[in-house]
């Protein structure tokens, strides 16, 4: 079997110009592909696709009025999985709902809607434990720093529910692992990247960057870590099943004493 | 502030406040519209996890573990020979503030011993959240303990400040409460609880008509009751709590299952098990009757008054029902889809949408997420295959135990044996 390959920026609105692009030339046997993380299969043509926002627009529109919108939201969430062949899933998904006159977005039947769900999910989860595992710093230019190095690349999902959170102080979060971050400023996000120190360690408190009183903080809150323990109910399955240990390299309650 | 000296109290009064379980930072409204500090609305984060696996949520302290009462149960008890420490209002603004700025609480959870009187006990607790609130432009979560016995006037400013209030009952049974904790009186519990459900139908009430009507205690009330300390059984405990539940609109309540503190010899003796699974299974049967559907009287009654302890008490509730069954997973009602063991809310509402576009079959519900091991006997779908031996449920339970495993089975196997 011969198929082509769509090649897109790997953003979610290039994934999307892809979509149209299928739909507007009728065309099956398709793979989809982000520049980043190309797969080359044998006998098949690749052809790289330019990002229109005006095509995505038109796509996600479509998207809109044949699924409902927490459908749609999966989509996206899915989408920025970055998992390895996510977008074909996904493709199959919008395939799916475009051609059928019914609303079928919710036929978990159909295993590319189940999968887009449980990929939704996935990624859903971790959105919530990032909102929960960023430990801010305070630097010495009294800006809350905190690092991530998420599965997926969830950033866009927590950037407004940090904004609202702490509207009364400067912070950036940044995600090591894809080399951007959040900066807010008191009035805006802005999307940063940053040069660090060579060998700077990330899961240390450096004393060149932060503030005196930071050491402090992390020691009482290690402490209360300790304290608020209860022994006699000691059940570190439970404890990992919560706290994966790929998280606890950044965690200041499971950082060594100071 | 002296960062030595308060991180000795926060070790004291942590400690202290630990045995405490209600730990949720949901349900609140209270949106971060001054750009302020914070942001409480709808869903709580749990920020990290203890080594025991309990959530950490809220900074949970005491403000002083001084106490003038002595019941035998708690830790605080007049007559422990424990460390004793207590906060100023400013220490726990601070530590309050501090840690919620890096992103390590999502606000605190306030309770005390009782020094002097209730109510002056009561005013220093509301003292913290209304500087949290005023003075620090502070919208995180705020969980307050009402101390029984305090004053209609203090009970009216606590819940304009904070989002929960608690007041713990501990003791299931009047004459349980009249054996542990004597210097305690049972109207007491019930007066502040009573002040804060009453506030909160006013307040719905007035919202109704008036907009700007201030928040009254936006995520309720809840309270805790102590598993396996006073010899109370299963039923007397969930009808408790169903009575609160139905009387006092409360949230949650929570049951903590005793961990041996004391030399007493009214109590369980230290190093006794803590009652966990019963603990669980009791969770179980909480969550039955607020999600499922479920009636108390069907879950426990006075020919079952404990719950079972090697299967939940859905699966229970099935085999002593057998009749309801099987289930026919594409015609059933809603309220029958949740009752059928190893299938939960979740895979209902998937099961609800789904089988609109087609009838469903073992395959479509196994990747839905049932869990088919239990699931199995009691339903029927879009196949031939299904459970035709007409099986007694004694027979039913050990064949499913047989091919389950449990994170109990620990726990679990000497009482087997001993049957076996």
């Amino acid at each position: 079997m011969t198929g082509k390959t769509l090649i897109y920026d790997g953003s979610f609105e290039g994934f999307l110009s892809c979509v149209f692009y299928v739909f507007e030339y009728k065309l099956a046997n398709i793979s989809i592909q982000s520049e980043f993380a190309i797969q080359n299969a044998l006998f098949s043509e690749n052809v790289t696709i330019i990002t229109n926002t005006s095509k995505s627009d038109r796509v996600w529109k479509g998207l809109k009025q044949k699924a409902s919108s927490i459908s749609s939201t999966k989509i996206y969430y899915a989408f920025l999985s970055e998992q390895l062949g996510v977008e074909n899933v996904l493709l199959n998904y919008i395939e799916y709902i475009f051609n059928s006159n019914e609303k079928v977005d919710t036929d978990f039947t159909q295993p590319s809607v189940l999968k887009t769900s449980q990929i939704a999910k996935n990624v859903s989860r971790e959105k919530h434990r990032m909102e929960a595992f960023v430990r801010f710093k305070l630097t010495k230019d009294n800006i809350y720093f905190a690092n991530i190095e998420p599965d997926f690349n969830v950033l866009p999902l927590i950037s407004k529910h940090f904004k609202s959170r702490y509207a009364d102080q400067k912070w950036v979060i940044y995600d090591i692992k894809r080399n951007y971050g959040l900066f807010y400023d008191l009035k805006t996000l802005e999307i940063v990247q940053m040069d660090f120190p060579k060998n700077f360690d990330f899961s240390k408190t450096d004393k060149n960057f932060f503030s005196e009183e930071e050491f402090e903080f992390q020691k009482l809150w290690q402490n209360y870590f300790k304290s608020t323990n209860i022994t006699e109910r000691k059940n570190m399955k439970l404890h990992v099943q919560h706290v994966p240990k790929r998280y606890w390299k950044y965690l200041s309650e499971k950082q060594p004493k100071f | 502030m002296s960062f030595d000296r308060t991180l000795e109290k926060l070790k004291i009064l942590a400690d202290a406040a630990k045995y405490d379980v209600s730990c949720s930072s949901s349900g609140s409204k209270r949106t971060n519209t001054n750009k302020g500090l914070g942001n409480a609305t709808g869903m709580g984060i749990c920020h990290s996890y203890t080594e025991d696996g309990r959530c950490v949520s809220l900074l949970k302290i005491l403000l002083t573990n001084h106490c003038i009462f002595d019941c035998a149960y708690c830790v605080t008890r007049k007559s422990n020979d424990v460390k004793r420490a207590a906060f100023k209002v400013q220490e726990v603004v601070d530590l309050t503030i501090n840690f919620y700025r890096r992103n390590y609480i999502e606000g605190l959870f306030l309770s005390s011993g009782i020094f002097k009187s209730a109510d002056y006990t009561m005013e220093r607790l509301v003292a913290v959240a209304k500087k949290l609130r005023l003075e620090e432009n502070f919208n995180g979560y705020i969980h307050l303990k009402s101390i029984p016995g305090a004053s209609d006037e203090l009970m009216r400013e606590a819940g304009l400040y904070a989002d929960r209030l608690s007041v713990n009952i501990e003791i299931p049974t009047k004459s349980g409460l009249k054996l542990l904790a004597p210097d305690k009186n049972f109207e007491d519990f019930i007066k502040p609880m009573e002040k804060v459900k009453n506030e909160i139908i006013q307040y719905k009430t007035e919202k109704k008509i008036i907009k700007s009507t201030p928040k009254y205690a936006p995520a309720g009330q809840s309270t805790q009751m102590i598993v396996g300390a006073s010899g109370e059984n299963d039923f007397q405990i969930l009808k408790t709590a169903e009575h609160y539940y139905k009387n006092f609109n409360l949230k949650r309540v929570y049951y903590s299952g005793y961990i041996p503190i004391s030399l007493d010899d009214r109590l369980p003796k230290i190093g006794t098990e803590v009652p966990m699974l019963r603990e669980n299974r009791l969770y179980q049967s909480d969550w039955l009757t607020r999600f499922y559907g479920f009636q108390t009287n069907e879950i426990v009654n006075l020919n079952h008054q404990n719950l079972d302890l090697d299967i939940d008490p859905k699966l229970s509730w099935a085999l002593r029902n057998l009749h309801e069954f099987p289930v026919d997973v594409n015609k059933a009602s809603k309220r029958m889809l949740a009752r059928i063991p190893g299938v939960g809310m979740k895979s209902v509402a998937k099961i609800l949408m789904a089988r609109k576009y087609r009838k469903l079959n073992w395959e479509h519900l196994k990747k839905i997420g049932i869990a088919f091991n239990r699931a199995q006997y009691f339903l029927v779908c879009d196949s031939n295959l299904f459970e035709r031996r007409d099986l007694s449920a004694k027979k039913l339970k050990a064949i499913i135990l047989k091919n389950s495993n449990s994170k109990y089975d620990k726990l679990l196997s000497p009482q087997l044996n001993l049957f076996s």
